[in-house]
């Protein structure tokens, strides 16, 4: 068995051996990876997302047990100190020899540090690194305990310097952007781009400092200012240096390969460098006299490393690489391809721009105007995948180039479809997926939507920009074979969601059998359409739970949630978080009493678990008579209306969260909805109640509330958009009423507000003109339903209560009133919990 | 914990030597299920009232051995019917126990009649 080592653990070096693993000759090596820093590789291009979430799993390739899966040795916290060429092994900084038959240099780059005086001092940070951010985030944090108003400046305006400028903001500083040139993103944009990206940035709070030339660092110990000229200096407490990038190449330079003169192990193009036997990839790798430090490049040469190794000797380095790159700056887009900066001499330029909207929009095109040679997007890069796919293959361009940019009335259908592009145009750069791949899955029958399409072909998986235009393709594909997506709600009935809204709504049904015997087919429905036409029901009559609960879903017909060993949870309405002491002294009296385990959930509320069939009605008697209500926790319905304390207490808040909660989450209290409903409001723009991680979510600010629509927690997380800005708590109701009612009423079956509003056609768009413009003529109608079921609104534990035949519903047997004699709970943490699963 | 699934075995109404007088029709709700206590058996019983029939079954779903089928929606696929248990939607033949969307053992089935408005459940023992 042959041993490959791979020293660095970083992107690059992770996409070796994932690509080699891929290969099933790779049983006839055995690889080792070793990584100085202590975590296994992670997404250095997404780091800024860590200071969103500090959530440095998110970031990894992959978990460690990847490696151990796939027999790959990873050792982390370890630097290769030193490599033996001779005797063809490395020495780690452990003093720990390893032999190797073929050693790869994934060693990647560091920060450059420009030797300006005061460098050295506490307060000045390099951006590379999740250490190098963890130190930045504490730092932070004692300037902001300090100080009210903390400054950071980024030294640097290039591509990584704005992403840490973004990083200051999230910390709660002030960024002062600092730049030699003078411009911002010198290598990627042209001066008036750059001029449109310094006002889009500008306007969002970046403050930005160009042609400046750092003479020293001021501060005793630690950095307090920044010094230009004599009299030019810029007050700061934090200094990030994002100046450029050196390759880590001390350990190639120590063992005597060739290197450059500016840096970088000398590669041809296998990858090979001076010593036939160690191969260098990334961005430690100077190809074409060229260190390219962009992941797609990196991830080719990764792959060209691997099936040299392995025999496939006629792959090579392909040598004009494509440096076209989309990214999103703080928001904004930024992309730029193929040739973007062009002389005269080649070719004409195009080229569109508007400053009141930051937008800036060039392509280059050859003389006879018949060839895209590049281009330049600021603001808008939404035309990025199709223009760059044009460029790749040389793809006719229209008579007029200039129509590729301008914008257009009817919604630019200039560029063609994505069927057009040829098959080997490459989709994904990150992946080296080409369009007829993709098509091919779907053909083959192997992917059937566009989940498996990512999954079969790992197109999308790298950078993400090319979503956009895998799924284009993927519905395309599906299209073209004939087949469509059916949405008809189960084998019960031919018709969708909305369709059966209507059917109830026109034709006045009350019950289940009649909507089944005149429109179904033939059968005696299920677990699929019982729940959504009982939810259907619940929101064109107003009907509770309680109605026909037979073909409730278990929650709903027991009016509780069902817990794992089918004991129930009771989670009593708390409207807005806001809770007396004397109920909370009564809701523990009564978790005491009947023996529940007791917990605060996410949603500002307590819940009770481990409540018997038996005990549900016996519990809601108690809770009632201390005034508690339903909080509707089972039901696909609004759950709760979480709330910061607002300007009743908080000294920064704007308007009284609190109260405007609690009339919301009273207001829309019991309705039904496709998926269950959550609501936010924040006093002000700190947003303690998470209110845009919510359906709906309002944050004051001057002169009104901020509507926000669409957000969710869950398995794919999602912020709410921003719908409506500076309106009054009657408009905000007015606002909420249509959309609720018009999601209520289109939606597919257990849709959350997040994936309707996605797949609206039209998007937010059109949304707005539905619900603020009222387009469709329906906003009365919709205010009048929502407003129908407000006032129709009874808690239906209350009724249950009074009702000695809904009772009975709640015994476990029929014939007998023993309790299941099935259940077992076991001690945990002075609580008790369900005896765990077998 | 496995061996209460020997508690039940599935009956054929030619081998029943007791008739269970488990309570009246009205208990049950129509097209839907309730609990019956049989010595040591927890029985779910279902009003199937859109064809006309009753089933019973044991009440433990295999998959997570838990009493819970008779708080199931029932139902039909493709014409047989069947109850989904409330906990993961494991859905169940009324008519032999067979699971219907997956590879869980069957559920054991228990003949039901009715008579002079009563519900009885017949057992071998």
């Amino acid at each position: 068995m042959q041993q490959v080592i791979v020293v660095g653990n970083g992107m690059v070096g992770y996409k070796f051996c994932e690509k080699f693993v891929a290969q099933a000759e790779s049983k006839d090596f055995k690889i080792t990876v070793f990584g100085e820093e202590p975590r296994p590789a992670y997404d250095r291009v997404h780091l800024s997302e860590f200071f969103e979430n500090q959530d440095a799993k998110a970031l990894e390739m992959a978990p460690a047990e990847w490696y151990a899966e796939h027999n790959v040795d990873l050792i982390t916290g370890e630097r290769v100190a030193d490599i033996n060429r001779s005797s063809k092994t490395i020495t780690t900084a452990k003093d720990r020899e390893f032999s190797y038959d073929y050693l790869v240099l994934a060693t990647g780059s560091s920060p450059f540090v420009p030797p300006i005086k005061g460098v050295e001092k506490e307060g000045v940070f390099v951006y590379r690194t999740i250490e190098d951010l963890e130190d930045m985030l504490a730092y932070a944090a004692k300037i902001n305990a300090e100080k009210p108003d903390g400054r950071a400046a980024i030294l640097g305006g290039g591509l990584l310097g704005l992403e840490a400028g973004k990083a200051v903001l999230d910390m709660g500083l002030e960024p002062h952007v600092v730049e030699f040139a003078s411009k911002l993103m010198p290598r990627q944009l042209d001066s008036r781009s750059s001029q449109v990206l310094q006002l889009k940035l500008e306007s969002i709070g970046l403050n930005i400092h160009l042609s400046k030339a750092t003479n020293q660092i001021l501060g005793d110990g630690k950095i307090t200012a920044m010094e230009f000229g004599e009299d030019d200096v810029l007050d700061v407490d934090m200094l990030i240096v994002s100046a450029g990038i050196r390759p880590r190449d001390e350990l190639a330079r120590a063992c005597g390969l060739d290197v450059g003169v500016r840096g970088g192990v000398v590669v041809d193009n296998t990858m090979k460098t001076s010593d036939a036997h160690i191969y260098a990839i990334g961005e430690i790798a100077l190809y074409n006299q060229m260190i390219y430090g962009l992941v797609a490049p990196g991830y080719d040469m990764a792959d060209v490393a691997v099936q040299q190794i392995i025999g496939n000797t006629d792959k090579i380095m392909p040598a004009d690489i494509d440096m076209s790159t989309k990214l999103k700056l703080i928001g904004v887009d930024v992309a730029s391809f193929g040739e973007p900066f062009m002389p005269a001499s080649k070719g004409h330029s195009i080229i569109f721009e508007n400053k009141t909207q930051h937008l800036y929009k060039r392509i280059n095109v050859s003389h006879d105007g018949k060839k895209l040679l590049g281009g330049i997007l600021v603001g808008d890069a939404a035309d990025y995948s199709m223009l760059h796919q044009v460029y790749l293959n040389g793809m006719a361009i229209p008579e007029d180039p200039a129509q590729l940019i301008l914008p257009t009335s009817e919604g630019g259908a200039l560029l063609g479809d994505v069927m057009d592009l040829p098959d080997e145009a490459q989709i994904c750069s990150c992946e080296s997926v080409t369009k007829g791949q993709i098509c091919g899955v779907i053909e083959s029958g192997e992917a059937t939507d566009l989940g498996s399409v990512v999954s079969c072909t790992k197109a999308g998986t790298g950078c993400g920009g090319c979503k956009p235009m895998v799924a284009d393709l993927t519905n395309a594909t599906l299209k073209s074979l004939g087949i469509e997506v059916k949405d008809s709600v189960c084998e019960h009935f031919d018709y969708n969601r909305q369709d059966l809204y209507k059917i109830i709504e026109v034709k006045g049904y009350t019950t289940f059998n009649e909507v089944l015997d005149n429109h179904g087919n033939g059968g005696h429905g299920c677990e699929l359409c019982k729940p959504l036409i009982a939810s259907l029901m619940a929101t064109i009559h107003a009907d509770t739970a309680n109605k026909e609960y037979a073909i409730q879903d278990s929650n709903d017909r027991f009016l509780a949630n069902i817990q794992r060993n089918g004991t129930y949870s009771v989670v009593p309405r708390v409207p807005g978080g806001e809770i007396t002491p004397d109920k909370l002294i009564a809701l523990g009296q009564i978790a005491k009493k009947y023996d529940l385990y007791t917990k605060v959930t996410g949603g500002v509320r307590i819940d009770l678990f481990g409540a018997t069939l038996n005990q549900l009605p016996l519990i809601w008697k108690e809770l009632i008579s201390h005034g508690f209500e339903s909080g509707h926790a089972y039901g696909k319905s609004l759950r709760t209306v979480k709330t910061c304390v607002g300007s009743t207490w908080c000294r920064y808040g704007m308007d009284e969260s609190v109260s405007f909660g609690i009339e919301l989450e009273n207001r829309y209290r019991g309705i039904r909805a496709p998926h269950k409903i959550k609501g936010g409001v924040s006093g002000c723009i700190r947003e303690c109640a998470e209110a845009r991680g919510k359906d709906f979510g309002l944050i004051a600010v001057e002169g009104g509330w901020n509507l926000y629509v669409g957000g969710n927690g869950g398995a794919n997380p999602r912020h709410a958009e921003l719908f409506a800005e500076q309106i009054d708590n009657a408009t905000v109701i007015k606002y909420l009423d249509r959309y609720l009612m018009f999601y209520m009423r289109t939606a597919k079956p257990l849709q959350r507000t997040a994936a309707w509003q996605e797949r609206l056609e039209g998007g937010l768009d059109y949304l707005k003109e539905v619900i603020i413009n009222d387009k469709l003529g329906i906003a009365d109608d919709l205010e009048k339903e929502m407003q129908t079921l407000v006032n129709k609104f009874e808690c239906e534990w209350t009724q249950a209560v009074n009702d000695p035949e809904m009772m009975k519903r709640f015994n476990h047997f029929v014939n007998s009133e023993d309790e299941d004699d099935n259940l077992v709970f076991v001690p945990m943490r002075d609580q008790k919990m369900p005896e765990p699963w077998a | 914990m496995e061996n209460i699934l020997d508690t039940y075995c599935a009956t054929n109404i030619e081998d029943v030597t007791v008739w269970f007088k488990a309570a009246s029709v009205a208990d049950f709700p129509v097209d839907g299920g309730a609990c019956v206590k049989y010595k040591n058996k927890q029985i779910a019983v279902f009003n199937f009232s859109r064809l006309g029939k009753w089933y019973a079954c044991q009440n433990l779903c295999p998959h997570k051995m838990e009493m819970v089928l008779s708080r199931g929606m029932i139902g039909d696929d493709k014409g047989v019917p069947k109850v989904a248990c409330p906990l993961h939607k494991k859905t169940f033949s009324l008519e032999n126990g067979e699971n219907l969307n997956g590879d869980l053992e069957a559920i054991a089935t228990y003949p039901v009649k009715i008579d002079a408005g009563s519900v009885y459940i017949g057992f071998t023992e």
